[in-house]
């Protein structure tokens, strides 16, 4: 071993894409927007406050923020792969190759899962829940407040990594969940597999430890009064994903850690000889992975149960209904996981089993979409943008559903699987239920976060963006997956295909359309926020605590702790005329920031690098330093503070007067 | 009956919501497993019982019950603790623990049998007997 | 339902901050850590369990293990399990100088354990059973490996609580973190209840 081995393991010149042109217009794209970036951060002197305000803050508020701009920029790579690959799809018939070879084509498949799953996804839901469901219940922040500044490091760690795939190496060919034995050392040999591992561990990690905390608020941290049958649906989805969280990633990194040891050790557990048995990981992975999809899914039932309340002026029909609702498809979700590899052989027996449990989960499904028709039945409905996507959830999700129960029989599965129709179903649900889900929380709640709504214009062309391109890109595919079409192709034999994949980069084009109006939405709300501005604090008439706040709420959230008699508590404190008290506040204790959090993702995320690249003296070392600083950071006894009174006083004095303006 | 509703309803508590257990507490969850290790370790050493099963089956049912004495004398899991939170957490733990071991036992030797019917893969599978084990067509192996 | 500070009259506010204990929420959150990690076990477990029997014409459990050697090293664990459970009782009675001792006492019992199986290990390896050699042998290695991993870690923290304990005495932000290690301590014996029953015992009947 040379000394340049020695340091750099198996990273050399080579490792750097400069043969792809597309990867360095990219690069070129990136390094030109990082410099404008880091540039005017500098130019205005907004490192500092950058730092202080956001980066080790632990309020619950700035990290829900944080969350969604994560999503938000990870949604643009991702959405970036979709358009390669729809374009790709659109160029290769009857012997044409198209423009990206099949290890750049392979890559991009799997980059877009893994992104769009892991960190455009997973951190629009964390954030949500982050942001809202602290306010909700009346509390002043989440259980472990520097953990969460934690968890969320470690999420950005995990993104880091895998963008840095762009750029040094390439990323896993392999599909979104490497499957071995073709993640394995033999048939990948790269270090593609690797940042996959590392990306998912470091990220998972940050998972785990905020579905912990998100778990324990919302067991301690209620406001007095409110008992679980009393809390808002929103938090008793957030309630049920974080168990699904914290019950279902440690298996994520088990499974990741066996596969990790044959690759980095040698062991045989998913080889295919001295008794290695690839199937067990396709059988433990999805173990995780379909918990994990109602782990997206539960938070965004919460968000449109909300909104259809709010936007009804009524109360959630069947609140209890939604409540069994909720903690049956909790349970349900593992009992269904072998519905994803019926074609794998294990029988009759076993193949009926899970079918039958998988149709059962549509029962509390489509209970919930009948309760919220309920509630908008007889109600004084008001067609804002939240409502918006949540009717257009309601149409999209239940068709993804239906297709979802076709695939649930298992003798259409053997026809289906795999198939671009099982792409078009994932998507319907991911997209209708999801995607859909999300832009009607942000729509909903952001002035919540910033004190200005929306722009309504622009997110009507948005919305008109999206739900169309869902319908134009991916009806197509439900059409050829029927066909026999199978997934993740990227040459085509058969020319009478084009005019459906026409179709779908016309569906794909609509949806680019759609994100940018979402980005120029925020913009332009940006600049006409004076207008768009909110000061009561309750721009919806809303019915929950959150709204009981001012808009952006202050640090401490609400002066004094509420207290809760019924399900819908703001709606209850404005019929029963409650005023807001001017006087007689208290002290507020409040965590204090630190820069422990960035400081221990980041050490974890150059270990991963480290792992990825075989640069052992750094993995060890920065492992070490880990550890040293965590426990260097057990000994820090400064971890909280006093709101004075006076603060206290002066700032909810100064919502008085605004508040009185507006009379 | 759930003593308190919240941390916030008893600031008088601090730190008595989590027991910590007795010297007697500590002292009988170690006699009982004592008692419970000793047992399973007899059986199977002193080759005790002719029926391989019943060893089996009863080295198993020893390590349930002593799981269940520590997580009640070491751990202090009771309905009371943390209003209950932990044993919720503890069973449904356990039921996600039953059903991911279980399972993946009967999938994994379903799948096994069904697609290499002819080939021995052994091993501690239990009784587990696949229906349609050689009866009928050969599934597709793909 | 407690309804002792709500308000009589109604109000929608309390008057006075509520008093939050410091890390009331603390050994719940960590309780449920160790539910998550109890999954991690499982998932060894289940792989065992599947691939337990996968032999590849190597050497099985009947020619490798020494269930003398499981006798004592479950001994160890078990002795160090009570020895953690007198630190907890001496931390009630606020005695830190016991506190001290009997996690010294307690990581005597964990060095013990660790000292055994990694004999185990080495002894196995030597013989060219190591964790390369058949599936079974991976997921025998990975899963009491792990383990292994969590009880040095276990003893990494209950070092530094000496330290610590040392340093600030018995505050309730150290009895807090006892606990947590009190917690983790036990929880790695229960899962070594089904580390000797299933890996070992069950595998040489």
């Amino acid at each position: 071993m040379t000394l340049t081995e020695f340091i750099f393991g198996r990273l050399t010149w080579a490792a750097i894409p400069i043969h792809e042109p597309i990867l360095i217009g990219t690069f070129a794209a990136v390094a030109v927007m990082g410099v404008v970036l880091l540039g005017s951060m500098t130019y205005f002197r907004m490192w500092g406050p950058f730092w202080k305000n956001w980066v080790v803050s632990i309020d619950h508020k700035k990290i829900g923020i944080m969350y969604m701009v994560l999503g938000i920029v990870m949604l643009l790579r991702g959405f970036a792969d979709a358009l390669m690959m729809r374009l790709q799809q659109t160029m290769a018939f009857d012997g044409g190759e198209g423009y990206l070879n099949a290890h750049h084509y392979d890559q991009i498949f799997t980059a877009h899962g893994v992104i769009m799953i892991f960190f455009v996804a997973m951190p629009f839901v964390t954030g949500l829940m982050n942001f809202i469901m602290p306010l909700q219940i009346g509390a002043r922040d989440v259980a472990f407040p520097f953990l969460n500044n934690f968890s969320f490091w470690m999420t950005v760690g995990g993104a880091v990594l895998t963008m840095l795939s762009l750029f040094i190496g390439e990323f896993a060919q392999t599909g979104w969940l490497a499957f071995p034995p073709l993640s394995g050392i033999g048939a990948s040999p790269s270090t593609g597999v690797d940042y996959y591992i590392w990306g998912l561990q470091v990220a998972g990690v940050g998972t785990t430890l905020s579905g912990i905390n998100l778990l324990v608020t919302i067991v301690k941290m209620r406001a007095p009064g409110m008992t679980m049958t009393k809390m808002p649906i929103f938090c008793w989805t957030a309630l049920c994903t974080n168990i699904l969280i914290v019950a279902s990633f440690p298996i994520l990194t088990a499974v990741l850690v066996l596969l990790t040891l044959d690759r980095y050790v040698g062991t045989n557990f998913f080889t295919a000889d001295l008794g290695g048995n690839p199937m067990m990981y396709v059988n433990l992975i999805w173990i995780w992975g379909h918990p994990e999809v109602y782990i997206l899914i539960l938070p965004l039932f919460g968000v449109f149960s909300e909104v259809v309340s709010t936007f009804s002026g009524k109360r959630l029909f069947g609140y209890t209904s939604m409540i069994y609702a909720t903690v049956v498809i909790t349970i349900l979700s593992y009992l269904v996981w072998l519905h994803h590899f019926f074609t794998m052989g294990s029988g009759a027996s076993v193949n009926s089993f899970f079918g039958i449990t998988t149709m059962i989960i549509s029962i509390p499904t489509g209970a919930k979409i009948f309760n919220w028709l309920f509630t908008m039945y007889k109600g004084r409905i008001r067609f804002e943008l939240p409502m918006y996507w949540v009717i257009a959830f309601m149409i999209t999700f239940t068709v993804g559903g239906m297709t979802g129960v076709l695939l649930a029989v298992p003798p259409a599965d053997f026809v289906l699987h795999n198939s671009l129709f099982l792409v078009a179903h994932f998507h319907n649900v991911i997209i209708g239920g999801v995607v859909f889900g999300v832009f009607a929380g942000i729509n909903y709640w952001f002035p919540k976060a910033f004190g200005f709504k929306l722009n309504e214009f622009w997110g009507k062309v948005s919305f008109w963006g999206w739900v169309l391109g869902y319908w134009f890109t991916f009806t197509p595919l439900y059409v050829m997956g029927l066909m026999g079409v199978t997934r993740r192709m990227r040459a085509f034999d058969d020319p009478s295909l084009a005019p459906w994949m026409y179709c779908a980069m016309f569906g794909v084009t609509l949806v680019a359309i759609g994100i940018a109006a979402f980005l120029i939405q925020i913009g332009v709300s940006i600049l006409q926020r004076d207008k768009l501005r909110d000061l009561t604090g309750d721009p919806w008439n809303g019915r929950t605590l959150e709204w009981a706040t001012s808009s952006p709420p202050p640090s401490y959230n609400f002066a004094f702790t509420p207290v809760v008699y019924d399900i819908d508590t703001w709606h209850d404190m404005k019929q029963k005329k409650y005023e807001r008290p001017a006087e007689g506040y208290k002290p507020i204790h409040m965590p204090r920031s630190t820069e422990a959090g960035v400081i221990l993702a980041g050490l974890a995320t150059i270990c991963g690098f480290a792992l990825i690249w075989y640069m052992w003296w750094l993995a060890a070392l920065s492992f070490v330093a880990l550890i040293a600083y965590a426990i260097f950071h057990t000994y820090n006894r400064d971890r909280d503070f006093y709101i004075t009174a006076e603060e206290v006083a002066e700032t909810e004095a100064a919502r008085t007067k605004l508040l009185a303006s507006q009379v | 009956m759930a003593h308190h509703a919240h941390t916030h309803a008893h600031d008088d508590h601090h730190g008595a919501e989590h027991d910590h257990g007795s010297l007697k507490s500590y002292i009988t969850g170690f006699v009982l497993s004592v008692i419970l290790t000793v047992i399973p370790f007899w059986l199977v050493m002193g080759e005790v019982l002719e029926n391989r099963t019943a060893t089996i089956l009863l080295v198993a049912l020893f390590a349930a019950i002593q799981v269940i004495v520590h997580v009640v004398y070491f751990l202090h899991v009771t309905p009371h603790a943390e209003e209950g939170w932990t044993l919720t957490s503890t069973i449904f733990t356990l039921v996600v623990v039953v059903i991911m071991i279980a399972g993946s036992v009967w999938v994994m030797y379903n799948m096994n049998a069904n697609m290499m019917p002819n080939h021995e893969m052994g091993g501690n599978l239990g009784a587990v007997v696949p229906e349609g084990q050689g009866s009928g067509e050969p599934e597709n192996p793909r | 339902m407690s309804t002792v500070t709500l308000p009589k009259d109604g109000a929608f506010h309390l008057t006075e901050e509520p008093h939050h204990p410091e890390g009331a929420s603390t050994l719940l959150g960590f309780y449920i850590y160790l539910m998550s990690d109890c999954l991690i076990f499982s998932v060894l477990f289940a792989t065992y369990a599947v691939l337990g029997g996968a032999y590849a014409a190597g050497p099985g459990p009947k020619e490798l293990f020494d269930l003398d050697l499981i006798a004592v090293n479950t001994a160890m664990l078990l002795f160090s399990s009570i020895t953690y459970g007198f630190a907890m009782l001496a931390m009630q009675r606020h005695n830190s100088k016991q506190v001290i001792g009997w996690l010294l006492v307690t990581a005597v019992f964990g060095a013990c354990f660790l000292a055994i199986e990694l004999y185990e290990f080495h002894h196995l390896i030597h013989e060219g059973a190591g964790p390369q050699r058949s599936a079974f042998l991976s997921a025998f290695f990975l899963l009491v490996g792990t383990h292994g991993l969590h009880v040095t870690f276990g003893m990494l923290w209950l070092f530094t609580l000496v330290f610590q304990v040392r340093k600030f005495g018995l505050t309730a932000a150290m009895q807090r973190r006892l606990s947590c290690l009190s917690l983790f301590w036990h929880f790695l014996d229960v899962i070594w209840i089904g580390v000797f029953s299933f890996v070992y015992l069950v595998r040489m009947v």
